[in-house]
C-alpha cells in the first residue's frame, strides 16, 4: 500500500468515528487552526463548580510540545485571550476547553491514534478536555497495529509507561444503544496532519 | 443478585417475567437484527473463519502456557514496582482487596467495568467494610445504583429503558431528569467526575495482561477506565489468569477481532496499555502505588481438563449471547448468573456452584449459533451438553431422563413402546392425523402447537412393500430414518423413495437401527447416547454402503458430529468411517445423483426455507437445499431469519414451552411477512415445531419436507 493510500485509508476510518480530520500545510498553521477551534467552541462546562479555579478565559493545555512550537502557541494564546497550561492540569477537576497533543502514530485499519501518555499531564490533557487536538506526522501513519508491534513493543517495555490507542472520542451506547460523545472524556477530538520534516 | 436458591418453577417464572416485558423484548430484538448487519460490516474486510481460528490458537497456546506465563509476568512485575498478589478463590481476592485498600486507608473507590469483579461479588465485600464504591462505566454504574447485575458483559444496561434510567437519575440527584439520552449521559459525566476526583483507589480488569513487558491492555469505549488509573493514588488490576498472554502481538491480535465480535466496532475508543506503576503527581515519589491480583478461582484446574479448558479461551466479547435466540427473547438476567449468554450457561457452574447452574444450563436449543460466531473458538453447546451430564451425574438423574436412556438403550422396548402409543393415543386424535387434545403428559401450556400423532404403520414395516432392489446401481446406500420420520412423518421417506427409484438407487434399511442418540444427550444422558451410537455403528457397519443417507439434518449432524467422540474410547475407527459416509438428503441429491432427476413443477409457490440449525451450522450446508428448491420449480424466497432456530431443540420444547413458542412465533412471522405459503426445510423435528405452529395460528404456511416438494 503506497503511503498516499495509508493516509486516506486512515482519514477515511477516523472520519467514521467522528474525529474530524484537518490537512494542514505545517505545524504553525496546525496552531493556528487549533487556536481558530478553541476560539470557537462553547466555553467549557464546569463539572466541579465548587472547586472552580476558573479566570473565566478558556484554557488549552498543551504538556508534550517542543519548546519552540510551545512558545509559538503562547504567543497565540495571549493574542487571544487563552490561558495556557503546561503542567498542572490536575488543578482544573472540572475540566479545560482544550489539550493539544503531539502524537507519536497513526494506525490506518481503525483510525487511531497512539500517544505516549508516561506523563500524568498528557494522560489528563486528553482525558479531561473538552476538545481534544491530535497533531500526527504523516510519515508516522502505519497500517495495521499489528504491523507496528516492534514499536509498541519498545513503547510498553519501559517500567511506568502509559501508552494510549484513542480512536475518536469518548463514546456510550449504553442507554438503548444510543449511541452518545463525551461520556466521561472529549466530547470532540480533531486530527490535524502535519507533513514531517 | 439472585444468591438464593431457586427452583425450577422460579425459573420459568421469571423467564415468563421477561416474555411479557415488552421493552426487553423490543429491545432485545432489535438489538439481534442490528448485531447481525454490524458484525456482518465489521468483518468484511477479512476473513472472519481465518482471523477467528486465529485467536482461538492465540488463546489455546496461552491456556497451555498459563503457568510460565503467570511466572514471567509476575518477575516483570515486580521488577517494574507491581506488588503481584495470587488469590485462589472469589473470598481471596476479595480479602486482599480490602486488605489493600486498609492498608491505604483508601475510604473511596472508583471502579472501571470487570467481569471478573463481579464474578467475585467485589462490591459488596468492600461496601460491606464500610468503603464508597462507585463503578464508572455508565452501563455498570446504571445497574449499580439498581442493585441488578449486568445483563450483557458488554451492554450492562441493555435490558433499561431512557424513562427507567432518568427516573433512576432523578433520584439520584434529587433534580427531575429528562429522558433524553444525550442528557442523562451528560447527568454521568458530572455525576462521576467527582467521584473520579474523591477517589483513593482506582479498580479496574484488563483485557490482556502480557508476560514480556508486564504490561495491562483495557479497552474501553468511554474512557473510563483511563481516568480510574490515573486519578487515584491506588491502582488495583484485578484480573483472571486465563488473561495472560505471551506478547503485545498476540494482544493486538485479538483486539483486532474483539470488539468488532462485540458490537461491530473496529476498534474501543480507547485502548490502554500500563506497565505501571505510572506518575501520579499527588502520590509519595510521584509514582502511584500498583497490585495486581490475579485470580484463580478454579482456573488452573480448569486449564488443566481436557474438555473444559477450552472454556479459558474465551475473551469475552458477549458475541454467544447477541445471536443466542434464548436470549433474544429473555434477555441476559434470565440466561446467566453473572456471566452471561452460552458461556455464562457454562460457567456459572464452575464460578458459582451447581445451584446456580442447574436449572440455566438446560434452556438452550442447542442451536450452535453461539459456536458460529465466539471469538475464542469455543465448541459452546457441547460444553453447555457436557455440564448438563455432569450435574445430572452428581445430584442424580431426573426420573424422566432417566427413564429415556433406559428406553432408548433398548431400541426392542423403545419401538415397542412407540406403537403402543399408536394405539393408545386413537382416542386423543380423533381418528385425524393430529393430537387434537394433547395426552396427560403434556401440560397445557404446550398447546402453542399442534402436535402430529405417531403413524399406525411406521417407515420400517413399509420398506419392504415400497423397494425393489435395483440391478446396477447408480450408488450403494443405507437410509438412517431416524425416529421421527420412521415413526411420525413416514411420508417423508416415502417421497425419498421414489426418488431414489428414479436414480436407480440401491437402498438398504438396516432394522437394527435406532434412535440417533441426541435426545439422550439433550437431556444430560451420555452414557445411553454413547450406547445407541454404538448400536447404530454395529447396524450400518455391515451393509457394505457407499453412503449412509439421511433426512433428517440433526441426525446426520449428530452421527457425524457427535457420535465419534461420544465412542472414542470403544470403537473410534468403526465410528470414523461411519460418520464418514453420513450425508443429508439434500447434499446427496445435489452432490452425488445430481439433481436432474428432480422434474420442476407445473404449480410453483412462494417457498420460504427454514434451514435447520444442525444444517447451516452443525453441517456447514447452505446451498444444496437451495439448489433442490430451484430445481424444484418453485420460488423461493429469502426470509431474514432463515437460519434463526425454529425453538424446538427436542426436549428443550418440553422443558421450556413459554420460551420455544415467542421463538417459534418470531420465526413465523418471518415467514409470513415474506409472503411466502410454503415453507421447506430438512428436518423432521422443524416440521413438527413449525407445522404445529402455523396450524395453532392458523397462517396460511404449508410446512413441508424438502422430499415432499420434489417430483421425479
Ligand atoms: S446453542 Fe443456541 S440456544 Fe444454546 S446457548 Fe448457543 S446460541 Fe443459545
Ligand atoms: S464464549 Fe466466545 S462468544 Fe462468548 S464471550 Fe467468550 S469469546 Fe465471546
Amino acid at each position: 500500500m503506497s503511503e498516499k493510500k495509508i493516509i486516506s485509508e486512515f482519514v477515511e476510518k477516523a472520519s467514521m468515528v467522528s474525529a474530524i480530520v484537518h490537512g494542514v500545510t505545517g505545524m504553525e498553521d496546525a496552531l493556528e487552526k487549533t487556536i481558530q477551534i478553541c476560539r470557537e467552541k462553547l466555553p467549557c462546562e464546569n463539572l466541579m463548580p465548587a472547586d472552580s479555579n476558573s479566570s473565566g478565559k478558556k484554557n488549552l493545555a498543551a504538556p508534550n510540545m517542543d519548546e519552540f512550537h510551545y512558545g509559538k502557541l503562547q504567543m497565540l494564546c495571549e493574542k487571544h485571550g487563552i490561558t495556557l497550561i503546561k503542567e498542572g492540569v490536575r488543578n482544573f477537576p472540572g475540566g479545560i476547553d482544550m489539550g493539544v497533543t503531539m502524537m507519536d502514530y497513526g494506525i490506518a485499519e481503525t483510525g487511531t491514534l497512539v500517544l505516549n501518555s508516561d506523563s500524568e499531564e498528557t494522560r489528563l490533557a486528553t482525558m479531561l478536555c473538552e476538545t481534544h487536538v491530535a497533531i500526527v506526522d504523516k510519515a508516522h501513519i502505519r497500517k495495521t497495529a499489528l504491523e507496528m508491534s516492534d514499536e509498541l513493543n519498545e513503547m510498553t517495555v519501559k517500567p511506568s509507561s502509559y501508552t494510549a490507542f484513542i480512536t475518536g472520542a469518548s463514546r456510550t451506547a449504553d442507554i438503548e444503544r444510543v449511541l452518545a460523545l463525551g461520556v466521561h472524556g472529549p466530547l470532540e477530538l480533531h486530527i490535524m496532519l502535519i507533513e514531517g520534516d | 443478585m439472585i444468591e438464593k436458591k431457586e427452583s425450577l418453577k422460579e425459573y420459568k417464572d421469571r423467564l415468563d417475567t421477561a416474555l411479557e416485558n415488552d421493552f426487553l423484548r423490543t429491545a432485545m430484538d432489535n438489538f439481534a437484527v442490528a448485531y447481525r448487519t454490524s458484525r456482518r460490516n465489521a468483518f468484511s474486510e477479512m476473513d472472519v473463519d481465518a482471523v477467528i481460528r486465529d485467536v482461538a490458537a492465540v488463546k489455546a497456546d496461552a491456556v497451555k502456557n498459563n503457568e510460565h506465563l503467570l511466572d514471567q509476568f509476575s518477575k516483570k512485575a515486580v521488577e517494574n514496582g507491581i506488588q503481584v498478589h495470587m488469590a485462589e478463590t472469589a473470598k481471596d481476592a476479595n480479602r486482599i482487596i480490602a486488605q489493600i485498600a486498609e492498608q491505604t486507608h483508601s475510604k473511596k473507590i472508583v471502579k472501571s467495568k470487570s467481569m471478573t469483579a463481579e464474578e467475585i461479588h467485589l462490591n459488596q465485600w468492600l461496601e460491606n467494610e464500610g468503603i464508597e464504591v462507585t463503578e464508572t462505566d455508565l452501563g455498570e454504574w446504571i445497574v449499580q445504583l439498581r442493585k441488578e447485575g449486568p445483563s450483557h458483559m458488554v451492554m450492562p444496561a441493555i435490558h433499561l429503558s431512557r424513562y427507567q434510567v432518568a427516573d433512576l437519575f432523578t433520584d439520584v440527584t434529587k433534580v427531575a431528569q429528562d429522558a433524553e439520552i444525550e442528557k442523562l449521559v451528560k447527568v454521568a459525566r458530572r455525576q462521576l467526575r467527582k467521584k473520579y476526583i474523591e477517589a483513593d483507589m482506582g479498580i479496574t480488569g484488563a483485557n490482556y495482561v502480557i508476560a514480556q513487558t508486564g504490561t495491562l491492555g483495557i479497552a474501553t469505549n468511554e474512557g473510563n477506565a483511563r481516568l480510574v488509573s490515573t486519578l487515584p493514588r491506588v491502582h488495583v488490576a484485578l484480573v483472571g489468569i486465563d488473561k495472560l498472554l505471551p506478547t503485545i502481538k498476540e494482544a493486538l491480535t485479538i483486539n483486532r477481532i474483539l470488539p468488532r465480535n462485540a458490537t461491530g466496532q473496529a476498534i474501543t475508543s480507547y485502548v490502554t496499555w500500563i506497565t505501571g506503576p505510572s506518575e501520579c503527581k499527588t502520590a509519595p515519589e510521584q509514582k502511584r502505588e500498583m497490585h495486581i491480583v490475579f485470580l484463580d478461582n478454579g482456573r488452573k484446574k480448569m486449564a488443566q481438563d481436557p474438555v473444559f479448558a477450552q472454556v479459558l479461551q474465551c475473551v469475552r466479547c458477549g458475541a454467544c449471547a447477541n445471536v443466542c435466540p434464548v436470549y433474544r427473547m429473555v434477555g441476559g438476567h434470565q440466561l446467566g448468573h453473572i456471566y452471561i449468554g452460552a458461556i455464562g450457561l457454562i460457567t456459572t457452574y464452575f464460578f458459582h456452584g451447581r445451584q446456580n447452574a442447574k436449572h440455566l444450563v438446560q434452556n438452550c436449543t442447542n442451536c450452535g449459533a453461539c459456536k458460529a460466531v465466539c471469538a475464542g473458538g469455543i465448541d459452546l453447546p457441547k460444553l453447555i451438553k457436557e455440564i448438563h451430564a455432569k450435574i445430572q451425574d452428581e445430584e442424580g438423574h431426573p426420573l424422566k431422563s432417566l427413564l429415556l436412556g433406559k428406553v432408548l438403550k433398548n431400541r426392542k422396548l423403545f419401538h415397542t413402546l412407540l406403537k403402543t402409543a399408536s394405539i393408545a393415543q386413537k382416542p386423543v386424535t380423533a381418528g385425524t392425523p393430529y393430537l387434537r387434545h394433547l395426552p396427560m403428559i403434556f401440560s397445557k401450556e404446550h398447546n402453542f402447537r399442534i402436535l402430529p400423532a405417531i403413524t399406525q404403520k411406521p417407515f420400517r414395516d413399509r420398506f419392504k412393500t415400497l423397494y425393489t432392489p435395483v440391478k446396477k446401481p447408480s450408488c450403494k446406500i443405507a437410509l438412517f430414518s431416524g425416529c421421527v420420520q420412521d415413526f411420525v412423518y413416514p411420508e417423508q421417506l416415502e417421497a425419498a423413495m421414489k426418488l431414489f427409484k428414479q436414480a436407480n438407487v440401491s437402498v438398504e434399511f438396516p432394522f437394527d437401527q435406532s434412535c440417533c442418540g441426541l435426545p439422550a444427550l439433550m437431556m444430560g444422558e451420555k452414557d445411553a447416547a454413547k450406547d445407541v451410537g454404538l448400536q447404530n455403528i454395529k447396524a450400518f457397519k455391515k451393509q457394505g454402503v457407499d453412503y449412509i443417507v439421511t433426512l433428517c439434518a440433526s441426525c446426520a449432524s449428530h452421527l457425524k458430529n457427535h457420535v465419534p467422540d461420544l465412542v472414542k474410547n470403544y470403537a473410534p475407527e468403526d465410528a470414523a468411517e461411519f460418520s464418514e459416509k453420513v450425508m443429508v438428503f439434500s447434499q446427496f441429491i445435489r452432490r452425488i445423483i445430481g439433481i436432474d432427476h428432480i422434474k420442476p413443477t407445473t404449480f410453483p409457490r412462494k417457498t420460504a426455507f427454514h434451514s435447520p440449525c444442525h444444517l447451516c451450522r452443525g453441517l456447514g450446508i447452505a446451498n444444496d437445499p437451495k439448489k433442490v428448491i430451484a430445481q424444484s420449480g418453485h420460488d423461493y424466497i429469502k426470509t431474514d431469519e432463515e437460519e434463526t432456530c425454529c425453538g424446538f431443540g427436542g426436549s428443550f420444547s418440553a422443558n421450556f414451552p413459554s420460551v420455544s413458542k415467542e421463538i417459534l412465533n418470531k420465526k413465523l412471522m418471518d415467514v409470513e411477512n415474506s409472503g411466502a405459503d410454503l415453507l421447506v426445510t430438512e428436518c423432521p423435528g422443524c416440521v413438527m415445531q413449525l407445522r404445529g405452529g402455523a396450524l395453532k395460528k392458523n397462517q396460511k404456511i404449508d410446512v413441508r419436507h424438502i422430499s415432499e416438494i420434489i417430483q421425479s
